[in-house]
């Protein structure tokens, strides 16, 4: 008997979102009417999410993609015997030779999208746990001294070397340490952690493992948001496989060394990506922000030496162990080492996930990989790096994805999100939003932020309708001074950033007299 | 047996679960409301008790976190994201439209709830329904989502 035809259909929830589960059915039903045997292998995404339900096949040794499908043009793939590779409308030809894909370098997300997610052998195939053999053969001190090498620095929004905060989690000597994987993913715009945890989450729980031979740390929590629950079900599983073959447990590896996860759900508060506040609800507490120091990878859960990382960052140590640091290094610009996974979102016409060495510009991500806006009118603002990250003019776009070259330009990289508007945005109501929002989220601990930020939405509220507006400007300008200086946690201390950016950048929104002058000078 | 000492029952062996640990109080209070559908005020004081904390901290932390609701809802929940890419794509005006007409499901008027990035904001506006993420979400396919969970829960419950 002939093998079956092989049919790749993503079971990532952002595809589901627009109709693969119901395509992966229909697809089904269609091969089983005709007598034509088929496997279906689900998969993670590719992150071209505008070509999702994104199906492919393979031939020859490629994969070939057709997207997107839907319902109504399955049978049409199948009289075209698509699942030999047959040509059709929808056929975007080898995956990996497509515009959107060829470019980009996928260090971090080469497997997701291309196998099962829970397949233990194919994850070995394609090189996974080559880094954790690897590390389980290296001394702690020599894991450290390849993250330092490497350069890899925190994805999680503030930048910060991760094989430093290693380094300082491996000096104490304590009873207990902890690796935390901060899966908050709060940032709207972003949306990569969810994406490597449905569709790779073997290589998050590989950096943990890897992270706790570095560190002697063996015990690792996944705070995992509520939003988020594909990725819960497919990482609680991801767990029980590892524990299933003896990856997570005593001696793993044969390293003498042992290592368990758990998972622990978030509860819809934006504060609790902020690691102390996290580790205030990994607790089981109100999430609150701590006062630092002492920094967590001194005291930090239950007030033991912690490693908190972002998903992405943990997610790139086994490349770099298998690799070398060098290997990884090699990617990138200045200090920024490596590659990022961007993430291209809002009002655009590719929107998805584009993994690429730092230094790659702000235009070539929105327009050679983004094709632009979504509805095709001109682009007015960006917002990259989150909710608490700057807005940016058409005119800015040439600016490199590096850290230092945003924090010069007054602007964040965050964790990557880049998040597109059109010539139909009022940026006196983003400005407005971004107090609201941080009004809402706010931890209550300080009164800068608590208090700022209401008063703040009031006065721009108060500008929008005409009050008072070099006045009420005057005041938005000090209340940002106060919340700026004065907050204890980013979360107060950043919102003036696109409040500012907005009211300087496009201050013909605020209806600010003079404005168009001032803003060409 | 009452309802309430039910209630009692199952919060105690839901404690236990999790080994009666302080720190798992959140994974409790989703346990709770998963069954539920609210955190019922009658346990707060069970869990005080179960996980050696105050009625103070219980509620404190209940009432921290948005998730939680103390009131059961009053229909289907439609979460829509109401985040910087979701905006960018108009989910302001989906909400306002959502708002006046509410779908329905099974004739009971659905809560619209604001949540900010659902993580799907490279298809916003974004919506989600019992779970089930939506993308490019307008009322037909958040309709749609919610008449095919209700059926879902009748086949479930049929069989
Ligand atoms: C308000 C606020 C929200 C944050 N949200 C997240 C988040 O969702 N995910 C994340 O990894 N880091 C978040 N961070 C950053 C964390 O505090 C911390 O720097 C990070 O998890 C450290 O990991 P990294 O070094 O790997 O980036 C947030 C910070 C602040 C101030
Ligand atoms: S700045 Fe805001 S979020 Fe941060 S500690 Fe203060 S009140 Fe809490
Ligand atoms: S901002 Fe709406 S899904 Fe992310």
């Amino acid at each position: 008997m002939a093998d079956p035809y092989i049919i790749y259909i993503p079971q990532d929830s952002a595809a589901c979102s627009v109709g693969a589960n119901e395509v992966a059915e229909v697809i089904v039903q269609n091969a089983r009417s005709a007598g034509i045997d088929v496997k279906i292998i689900r998969t993670g995404s590719r992150g071209a999410y505008w070509l999702e339900p994104l199906v492919e096949i393979e031939a020859n040794g490629k994969r070939l993609g057709y997207g997107p499908v839907t319902t109504a043009n399955v049978a049409a793939l199948f009289e075209s015997r698509f699942y030999e590779g047959g040509e059709n409308a929808l056929c975007i030809g080898i995956v990996d030779e497509h515009p959107f894909f060829a470019r980009q370098e996928r260090l971090t997300f080469a497997r997701c999208g291309i196998i099962d997610p829970l397949d233990l052998d194919a994850y070995r195939r394609h090189g996974g746990l080559k880094g954790l053999e690897k590390a389980a053969t290296m001394t702690s001190e020599a894991i450290v001294e390849e993250m330092i090498e490497s350069g890899l620095r925190g994805r999680g929004g503030a930048g910060f070397p991760a094989g430093i905060k290693w380094k300082t989690a491996l000096a104490q000597s304590s009873d207990q340490k902890f690796i935390c994987a901060n899966a908050d993913e709060g940032d709207s715009g972003t949306f990569a952690d969810r994406m490597i945890m449905e569709g790779d989450p073997f290589a998050l729980i590989e950096g943990m493992i890897i992270a706790g031979f570095a560190t002697g740390a063996e015990h690792g929590l996944i705070y995992l948001r509520s939003e988020y629950p594909a990725a819960l079900r497919i990482m609680t599983n991801a767990i029980t496989a590892f524990e299933d073959v003896g990856l997570l447990g005593e001696n793993i590896a044969d390293s003498g060394r042992a290592f368990s996860i758990e998972l622990r759900r978030g509860a819809g508060a934006y504060i609790c990506g902020e690691e102390t506040s996290m580790l205030e609800s990994l607790e089981g507490k109100r999430g609150e922000v701590r006062v630092k120091p002492p920094i967590p990878a001194i005291k930090g859960l239950f007030g033991k030496p912690t490693i908190v990382n972002n998903v992405l960052t943990l997610a790139a140590v086994p490349f770099i162990l298998a690799e070398g640091a060098t290997a990884y290094r090699n990617y990138g610009m200045g200090r920024s080492r490596g590659t990022q996974p961007f993430q291209l979102a809002g009002n655009i016409k590719r929107g998805g996930l584009v993994e690429k060495a730092f230094g790659v510009t702000l235009r070539e991500l929105i327009e050679e990989f983004g094709g632009g806006s979504f509805t095709g009118r001109p682009l007015r603002a960006v917002q990259v790096g989150g909710p608490l990250g700057a807005y940016l003019t058409a005119d800015e776009l040439d600016l490199p994805m590096d850290y230092e070259a945003f924090v010069d330009a007054g602007a964040m990289l965050g964790h990557g999100g880049v998040v597109v508007f059109d010539d139909s945005v009022d940026m006196a109501r983003q400005a407005e939003f971004s107090m609201t929002f941080c009004a809402e989220e706010s931890c209550g601990k300080c009164t800068p932020c608590r208090i700022g930020a209401v008063r703040g939405a009031e006065t721009i509220s108060k500008i929008r309708n005409g009050e008072n507006i070099a006045a009420n400007v005057a005041l938005l300008t000090d209340l940002c001074e106060i919340m700026t200086d004065g907050s204890l946690c980013a979360m107060g201390g950043l919102t003036p950033m696109p409040v500012l950016s907005a009211l300087e950048k496009f201050p013909e929104d605020f209806d600010i007299p003079d404005a168009r002058k001032r803003a060409t000078p | 047996m009452n309802a309430e000492s039910d209630l009692t029952e199952r919060t105690r062996a839901l404690c236990r679960a999790q080994a009666s640990r302080p720190d798992a109080l959140i994974e409790i209070l989703h346990d709770i409301q998963e069954e539920a559908g609210f955190i019922p005020r009658e346990t707060i004081p069970v869990l005080a008790e179960e996980l050696n904390l105050s009625r103070a901290d219980v509620h404190g932390v209940a009432s921290f976190y948005h998730d939680f609701r103390d009131a059961p809802p009053d229909g289907p929940i439609v979460k829509l994201c109401r985040g910087e890419a979701c905006q960018a794509m108009g989910c302001d005006t989906l909400a306002e439209a959502l708002e006046i007409s509410p779908p329905e499901s099974d004739g009971v008027k659905s809560v619209i709830e604001t949540v900010y990035c659902l993580g799907n904001c490279a298809l916003g506006p974004a919506a989600m329904v019992s779970g089930q993420l939506i993308g490019r979400a307008n009322k037909e396919n958040i309709s749609d989502a919610l008449n095919k969970t209700a059926t879902r829960k009748l086949n479930g419950a049929n069989g």
